[in-house]
């Protein structure tokens, strides 16, 4: 019988792999000393968690006042930043795109949009302060950045992944650039877009409650003074609060992606969420 | 030229190439010197192994590929060295039909046909969807000759293969075109429907009184449909005549090999 083959077993990891893996076990365990990142502080810090989530409940409203208009503002500043970030990231993703565009078009471009992702939301938050003063401003144009950022990049990504046969079938009847793009290429990566700026809309629904901390407006200002006067159960229902935007958001922008995708109309939407309550299945029962 | 290479007798040629050459590696051509005269209604057969350049010389007609050297003649324009402007409104009139379709996925059949209008609309008017009445009107004329009235609003992703090809020639008639290029048109099709785009792209040829330039590589079907065909082999042109001309030992010549031919 001739000799099984002496290779190594399958699935098994190689030994550059297993030893990668040791030093990053290493590594960690000295890293987390290094930052005193004990066992014992673990403990202590869960008995003081306790006692902070005990100072918490019962949730109380101090403030009607502050509160609503905190999360009216945080609102208006996720909406503008995220309707003027797209409309910005529309074509300045499309101009760093390197399969469409000269490099000279797609460098500054894509050099645009890498600065605008460097910084978190609230270190631009505090730039912005400074240069326009306090207040909702200040946010709109930090979360402007950011969707910028975020979409711009995605956008160019969906963009480089299309397909050339498409768009060269549309080269071939002597459209002019701007009839490719729109007939060629914004078609293939439409549905992807819709789904990036409700991303963004999502997210710059939770960073305008954020960026109020550094005073560029919204419920984080509130918030903040809260915490610092110690009303610990006024920061529970801000928390408390902010979930429930982000909740009412989320499914927004749920029925934002069903119109614009999908195409539903708007009585199969109401359709869709009634049953989706109920737990049925509808896509099998609309096509029974 | 012989009867073989003129269909139409007194026919000025609308198509003209001369001496065209395109490598893509330096030193390594894919074909060189080639010389091609293309007038009147019929329809010509390129047939040859893969790698023999066919699509290659099928796109540097439609400047969809540059090329490296030479000239090609279209209506008074060189396509060659032509640029913006006169190169798109020389592109308008010379509808193509690929392999995989090409057609825009995403869009309805209609849209999709629309499309084959946009060399002669500004992208303004194109950007706001209005296109004129006439358009949408020979859009409809030209679904019915397909075939295809019912699926003016069905996504193109949700068409077989035949049927999206039929879209592809009818976007292609959608540009009132004076030459019709098919890259392998049937290649990804089975064979009956092979046989009927083919019969669709000869009867739309005739009808409307243009040449039809055709990759194929079924020699059956190029016997079947095309009046003249054209053996592309190691970088250039080694067979122009009529289809019946073509015989096994020329296709010999042509393909290479001989186990495939019997």
């Amino acid at each position: 019988m001739a000799a099984l083959s002496s290779g190594p077993a399958p699935f098994s990891l190689s030994r550059g792999a297993k030893i990668s893996f040791a030093l990053l076990a290493v590594y960690f365990l000295w890293a987390a000393a290094q930052l005193e990142f004990t066992a014992e502080r673990f403990i202590v810090g869960l008995d003081n968690g306790a006692r902070f989530l005990d100072r918490m409940f019962p949730p109380a409203i101090h403030d009607w006042d502050s509160l609503t208009r905190g999360l009216t503002e945080s609102l208006q500043i996720a909406v503008l930043a995220s309707i003027l970030g797209i409309l910005l990231a529309l074509p300045i993703g499309l101009a760093s795109a390197r399969n469409l565009m000269p490099t000279w078009a797609s460098w500054p471009a894509r050099t645009i949009i890498a600065l605008c992702r460097s910084f978190h939301p609230v270190i631009v938050a505090i730039l912005f302060v400074k240069a326009v003063g306090f207040g909702a401003l200040a946010g709109i144009l930090a979360l402007t950045v950011a969707s910028v950022g975020f979409v711009g990049k995605l956008f160019a990504e969906a963009i480089e992944e299309i397909s050339a046969k498409q768009v060269e079938a549309v080269r071939a009847t002597g459209a002019s650039f701007a009839s490719i793009v729109i007939f060629g290429v914004l078609p293939q990566v439409f549905s992807r877009f819709v789904g990036f700026a409700t991303y963004q809309l999502d997210s710059n629904l939770r960073n305008s409650t954020m960026v109020g901390i550094v005073g560029a407006g919204g419920i984080g200002g509130t918030l903040f003074s809260a915490f610092q006067r110690f009303d610990y159960d006024f920061v529970c229902a801000i928390l408390i609060a902010i979930i429930a935007i982000i909740m009412i958001g989320e499914l927004l922008a749920n029925q934002v992606r069903a119109i614009f995708i999908d195409n539903l109309s708007f009585g199969e939407l109401l359709r869709r969420r009634f049953s989706g309550f109920r737990g049925l299945t509808t896509e099998r029962a609309a096509n029974d | 030229m012989t009867a073989a290479q003129q269909v139409t007798v007194g026919a000025t040629a609308a198509l003209s190439v001369r001496g065209l050459h395109k490598e893509y590696v330096p030193g390594q051509p894919v074909f060189r010197g080639i010389d091609l005269d293309i007038a009147g209604a019929g329809l010509t057969a390129i047939i040859g192994s893969s790698g023999a350049g066919k699509s290659t010389l099928i796109r540097c007609i439609n400047r969809l590929v540059a090329p490296t050297s030479g000239q090609i003649l279209f209506e008074g324009v060189d396509l060659a060295k032509a640029r913006g402007k006169p190169l798109r409104e020389a592109r308008r009139r010379i509808g193509m039909v690929f392999q995989e379709y090409n057609l825009v996925e995403r869009l309805t059949v209609m849209e999709n046909l629309l499309t084959g209008r946009l060399g002669y609309l500004s992208a303004f008017t194109a950007w706001r969807r209005k296109f004129p009445a006439a358009d949408i009107e020979r859009a409809y004329g030209l679904l019915e000759t397909v075939g295809l009235t019912d699926f003016a609003n069905t996504r193109a992703d949700a068409l077989s293969g035949g049927q999206r090809q039929r879209v592809g020639i009818a976007r292609a008639l959608m540009q009132q075109p004076h030459l019709i290029l098919a890259d392998e048109p049937t290649s990804s099709l089975d064979p009956k429907t092979a046989v009927e785009i083919m019969q669709l792209l000869a009867e739309q040829g005739q009808a409307a009184g243009i040449p039809v330039l055709v990759n194929m590589h079924d020699v059956l079907l190029a016997r079947r449909f095309a009046q003249r065909v054209i053996g592309m082999a190691r970088g250039g042109i080694v067979f122009d005549g009529s289809a019946e001309a073509l015989t096994d030992d020329m296709l010999k010549t042509i393909y290479g090999g001989e186990q495939w031919l019997h």
